[in-house]
């Protein structure tokens, strides 16, 4: 049996519900800067595997978007001063270059190897660049791009409409949450759809769907440009976070991270890649503070032992693993059914 | 006499050195069932690969027309909009997907979100899919796809199907059932059949176009082109009987 479709679209809104009531009390029990930035780290993993997972869109470069969230963020707040606006754009900018490259590229009739080799460029060229923006020269309004050591000091989010209340601590996790949470909905309810479906379809067998007669360039452009939004958006949390944006968002490294979190944690699922940032952020996070092993060194090993181990992740190997437990208890049953009947007594012998 | 439905005029595609279709002038009737044969090597799925816009044109090429639409240079979705199917010689399927899955994506763009659980029932039942309707279809044996990707085809009930070698993987009474099946399609459609299988050619029928070095060798009733002298020689070196 093969329910490609009902998987996607399933929204468990049981455990939905367990795990966001989990996430709004945890500032009870916990400080909220680490939570927070694993929360961002979710998002951004989600994003990617939202396009990977379900469209079989791999971006080498999709650090490129969160860092564009990011820095339009930074941008805009030191010229405007507030919040509202520049949130909205850190989201938008990262759109609007994502539908122009993604056009580029899907119309275009490129292969997936140098499609990947596109979104790598992509990221390295403003990686570059905005590590060469050093001086007074390199200044958009009143923010300095700052080349290498990149903008501080711009405003944080605030309430709409009322910049002198800032969120930082523990409402800023729960914006921070709230965009998680948002933002996995919407890519089930993208998922359940029509539209959702013709990117599975387009994941199995691109040529038979435009065979179909499906504009598959229309529907792998729409797909980069919303988790291009998503990333944006991660980037901009991310800045609120970090209180300075500099150019490592747009750091090999970066990609490089994001694509571990998500095979580890599960292509072609949406909790995986969530669950893969969370675990593994928190890991090179503790590691962070030791000197002794190399934290590259770490991830690598990682993800050499999940592909060996579980290659398709830990969610999709754990789903299996919970199938096949669930098959054989109703295969005992039914075994167990058959053997009592079989010695039952047929009634009116002696 | 009606308009051809499909036109090609002065078709040429090269790859590097090899001129696999030399300036091929063919077209079809509304209705029409016309089998494309020709040993391997002819040119004959190249040219299907013209005509349903697998392979990129530009006008240096020749010109292909869909009922009066010059579809040179268009993407295979904009061609199979205008009505068109098209089943590809390696089964194209989304093996990932059941097969109940791959026809109702397939019905789901003519039918919409209300009709195309019908349709995907209704091509299920009459593909005798049922028993297999939940399996992956990438779990299929070669001749199952190959009726899958037919029931992709008939989902969206088109006026004009190409089918490239439909009955390749495909043995004894499930032959005779495609060759039905086909007749039945070709009832409400045009139908292009490509195949170098002379025995599923023959019990087609219809007309025959043969094709060798690229070029169209002879036009014709079936009977009467593949029992030509020059259509055995370029097809088996003049040893059939």
């Amino acid at each position: 049996m093969n329910d490609a479709f009902a998987a996607a679209g399933r929204m468990r809104w049981g455990w939905f519900i367990a795990f966001a009531i989990a996430l709004v009390l945890l500032p009870a029990v916990s400080e909220t800067h680490t939570p927070t930035l694993l929360a961002i780290w979710a998002l951004f993993a989600l994003s990617l595997g939202l396009m990977w997972g379900y469209a079989g869109i791999l971006s080498f470069g999709h650090a490129a978007y969160f860092g564009l969230g990011a820095y339009t963020y930074a941008i805009t707040a030191m010229n405007t001063g507030e919040s509202t606006a520049p949130l909205l754009l850190a989201l938008f900018v990262p759109a609007c270059v994502a539908a122009v490259i993604g056009a580029m590229m899907f119309y275009g009739r490129i292969s997936d190897v140098y499609m990947g080799v596109i979104t790598l460029v992509v990221t390295l060229i403003l990686f570059k660049f905005m590590n060469a923006t050093a001086g007074d020269a390199y200044r958009i309004g009143d923010a300095r791009l700052g080349g290498f050591n990149g903008i501080p000091a711009f405003p944080i989010l605030n309430v709409p409409g009322d910049p002198s209340t800032q969120i930082f601590g523990t409402p800023f996790y729960y914006v921070s949450v709230f965009c998680l949470l948002g933002c996995y909905l919407v890519s089930r309810w993208i998922l359940a759809g029509a539209f959702g479906r013709v990117l599975l379809g387009i994941r199995e067998n691109q040529a038979r769907v435009e065979l179909l007669g499906y504009n598959a360039p229309a529907h792998k452009t729409a797909i980069f440009t919303v988790t291009a939004a998503m990333a944006g958006l991660a980037g901009c949390l991310f800045a609120n976070w970090a209180e300075i944006v500099t150019p490592s968002v747009f750091s090999l490294g970066q990609s490089a991270e994001v694509i571990v979190w998500v095979i580890a944690g599960g292509l072609g699922t949406l909790v995986g890649p969530m669950l893969g940032a969370a675990v593994l952020g928190m890991l090179k996070l503790l590691l962070g503070q030791q000197t002794l092993i190399d934290n590259s060194l770490v991830l690598g090993a990682i993800l050499i032992l999940v592909v060996l181990l579980v290659p398709r992740g830990v969610v999709p190997a754990f789903l299996a693993w919970r199938a096949r437990r669930e098959r054989g208890a109703a295969s005992r049953r039914s075994a167990q059914g058959t053997r009592r009947r079989r010695q039952r007594p047929v009634s009116g012998t002696t | 006499m009606s308009e051809p439905v499909v036109e090609t005029r002065d078709l040429s595609m090269r790859f590097g050195g090899v001129l696999a279709v030399n300036n091929v002038n063919f077209s079809l009737l509304d209705k029409e069932l016309r089998c494309l044969i020709g040993p391997n090597g002819a040119g004959k799925s190249t040219l299907f690969k013209c005509l349903t816009g697998q392979l990129a044109l530009d006008h240096s090429n020749g010109r292909v027309y869909i009922r009066g639409h010059d579809v040179t240079g268009w993407r295979p979705y904009e061609i199979v909009r205008l009505g068109v199917g098209i089943k590809t010689q390696v089964p194209s399927v989304m093996n990932g997907l059941s097969v109940w899955e791959n026809v109702w994506l397939s019905a789901r763009r003519i039918h919409g979100r209300d009709g195309a659980r019908g349709e995907a029932d209704r091509v299920i039942g009459e593909l005798g899919l049922g028993q297999i309707a939940r399996q992956q279809v990438g779990e299929l044996a070669h001749g199952q796809r190959q009726i899958v990707e037919l029931g992709l085809v008939l989902a969206q009930r088109p006026w004009l199907v190409l089918l490239d070698e439909p009955a390749a993987g495909i043995t004894g009474a499930e032959t005779e059932r495609l060759v039905e099946l086909i007749r039945q399609i070709n009832q409400n459609a045009t139908v292009v059949v490509v195949d170098h299988d002379m025995h599923f050619v023959k019990m087609l029928g219809g007309k025959v176009t043969v094709m060798h070095q690229g070029q169209v060798l002879m036009e014709g009733a079936s009977e009467r082109v593949l029992s030509d002298s020059r259509v055995r020689e370029v097809y088996i070196g003049g040893r059939a009987k």
